[in-house]
């Protein structure tokens, strides 16, 4: 099981956008806002094959971090959260793969997602998706949102409070 | 991201200017990300004001071992957006992201000053729009990953689904409405033979089908497909080889099989009739089907489409049809398709008008790719008026039956396509709902010319 603070948790379990940021290939940080998954011990996010820029940085340097930070994406929730870890790009077959690993997660957070999908026909490629699987490999996180305090830090396997 | 980089078609980074200060400003706090010590991205959230002037952001620096933003490594800044909309996902999405370098001030804050900026607003650049201008990303990233793996990944759809956008089958009903039509007249006039009418419909749609799979080859291979990127469900083409769900080669052999099989029809209802006015009549509908996006003619690039897919969809063929059925040609059947080829041409005219941008930028000069919006609109108008006043002019003169006048009920469409027009010109998405009811404008009236005749037919069995 994971072993990510319960708070961080529960932000992840609600947030409709988290800022995942990787290195790009001049070495400087891209970030782009996904919509997090989560299964209790690895964050997924997903790409269409049409904004898959992210998935070759990925490829070349899989040291990533997921922010949580609005709480208008967290419903209301106004805690902070930055995780930092490794992600594993899944796309053997950026057709139907996904749906497999993630979709149930998808649709427990976006309903809605079902009725996009039934259109499938109208845009094709934004359902050729590959996956990022994030490994959580430490935490910081902000009580009530406030960084000008210092965050609780956890580490994976040994989680310990700054 | 200032509008006009977008629509010149770069939704890529570009220099920061004043006006990328001037959106930032408008979110509510930003994240700055940057690589960290042991080589991962670190991101903090924190409070932010914006000096246009200096071109800088000053940012409340974050507390903790391990968040202070660094001054010796490049810096992103991102402002990001979006309004959940419980059961129907979220709107209003846009972000923004500035990247600079980092300096700590005096009075304990660090200011960044932005170098480059790239961002996304949904309310500028709609999201099937931005998703069309990154169709080259993804059939860069397939051919990438293909060779990765030593196999061909190519995006799919099933069967069922790929066939229906291959063929762009729902327009089938421009082809049903006037060979029906056709019948019905021949019927009314006391010829009918029920196979015969059936190997018309599925001849003139295979014809139809096939030349909608040449046209989306013709007009990938001249990049004009690729060019618009405002399809919509009723414009834009099938856009599958552009999707790389099918290859050209594969519309090409799909296209000649259609039109071999319309042909062969063509030629076994020749044979039965014994008319060579059927010959001709056919030929010609083939004929055209072809030119019309087919060099060296391409009769749409001349601004000739319109006039095309008149003749094709009204007079050939529902004279075509009558002429299986009775052997001869009929001044009543041409009057009767008049107003339909009109209409058609007019359903052709309406969906030309989203893609008029990426036409013209081919040099494909469409009607509304030549017009203003404002000629476009008036000429709209006249022609469907035209396409009415032929069914009152027939009517009243006796060359039609008078309940085809049932036919003016439609007449309300018109009023609400040439308003709908004047609203949504410059908006494709918006635009699609004014094209729905252009098409169901040709059906309505196909429709009540059909029943008209059919009342027709019913008085004379009475009689």
């Amino acid at each position: 099981m994971g072993w990510l603070p319960e708070p961080v948790e529960r932000l992840l379990e609600v947030a409709l956008v988290g800022e995942l940021t990787v290195v790009g290939p001049n070495g400087r940080p891209i970030t782009h806002p996904l919509i997090p998954l989560y299964d209790g011990e690895r964050i997924y996010m997903h790409s269409s094959t049409l904004f898959s820029k992210k998935l070759e940085h990925i490829k070349r340097n899989p040291k990533v971090a997921v922010a949580l930070t609005d709480p208008v994406a967290m419903k209301g929730n106004p805690d902070r959260a930055t995780i930092q870890g490794t992600a594993r790009i899944i796309e053997d077959d950026p057709h139907s793969q996904w749906e497999g690993l993630i979709l149930g997660l998808w649709r427990r957070k976006e309903p809605v997602i079902d009725s996009f999908l039934k259109m499938r026909v109208a845009l094709p490629l934004f359902f050729e998706r590959a996956v990022i699987e994030i490994t959580p490999e430490r935490c910081l996180y902000w009580i009530g949102g406030d960084t000008s305090r210092a965050p609780q830090v956890s580490i994976a396997h040994r989680a310990e409070a700054a | 991201m200032a509008a006009a980089t977008v629509r010149g078609g770069s939704l890529s980074a570009h220099p920061a200017a004043a006006t990328d200060f001037e959106r930032l400003g408008g979110y509510p706090f930003v994240v700055a990300s940057w690589i960290d010590d042991a080589g991962y991205p670190m991101s903090v959230a924190t409070e932010f004001e914006t000096d246009t002037d200096a071109g800088m952001v000053r940012l409340r620096a974050p507390a903790g071992e391990g968040v202070a933003i660094p001054t010796d490594r490049s810096v992103n800044l991102i402002g990001s957006h979006i309004r959940p909309k419980p059961g129907e996902g979220y709107d209003e999405r846009r972000y923004l992201e500035l990247w600079g370098t980092a300096e700590a001030s005096v009075d304990g804050r660090v200011t960044f000053s932005p170098s480059r900026a790239w961002g996304w607003d949904e309310a500028e650049v709609p999201f099937f729009e931005y998703s069309e201008r990154s169709v080259p990303q993804s059939r860069r990233y397939l051919a990438r990953l293909s060779a990765e793996r030593g196999r061909i990944i190519r995006p799919r759809l099933s069967a069922f689904w790929l066939a229906l956008r291959t063929t762009r089958l729902p327009f089938l009903s421009a082809t049903a409405v006037p060979v029906l039509l056709g019948i019905a007249i021949a019927a009314s006039h006391g010829f009918f033979t029920w196979w015969t009418a059936l190997l018309t419909l599925i001849g003139a749609s295979s014809a139809h089908l096939a030349a909608n799979v040449s046209n989306d080859v013709f007009d990938t291979l001249s990049g004009a497909d690729d060019a618009n990127f405002n399809p919509t469900q009723y414009s834009g083409g099938s856009r599958v080889a552009i999707y790389d769900l099918v290859t050209v080669r594969q519309l090409s052999m799909l296209s000649a099989a259609l039109f071999a099989a319309a042909a062969a029809i063509g030629l076994l209802l020749v044979s039965v009739t014994g008319s060579l006015t059927l010959l001709w009549i056919g030929l010609a509908g083939i004929l055209i089907g072809i030119v019309y996006t087919a060099p060296p003619i391409k009769l749409v690039h001349r601004g000739l489409g319109e006039i095309a897919v008149a003749i094709t969809f009204g007079p050939i063929l529902v004279l075509g049809a009558y002429v299986v059925q009775a052997g001869r040609l009929s001044l009543e059947a041409a009057a009767a398709s008049v107003p339909l080829g009109i209409l058609v041409a007019l359903i052709l005219y309406v969906n030309e008008v989203p893609d008029r941008l990426g036409d013209a930028s081919v040099g494909k000069r469409t009607l509304p790719a030549r017009w203003a919006p404002q000629t476009v609109r008036q000429g709209y108008l006249v022609a469907a008026l035209a396409a009415f006043a032929v069914i009152v002019a027939g009517a009243v003169s006796g060359l039609l039956p008078w309940p085809t006048l049932i036919a003016l009920a439609a007449l309300p469409l018109v009023l609400r396509v040439h308003t709908g027009m004047g609203l949504h010109y410059n908006s494709p998405y918006t635009l699609m709902a004014v094209m729905g009811t252009n098409i169901k404008l040709h059906l309505a009236v196909g429709g009540l010319l059909l029943a008209a005749y059919l009342v027709t037919i019913f008085v004379a069995l009475l009689d």
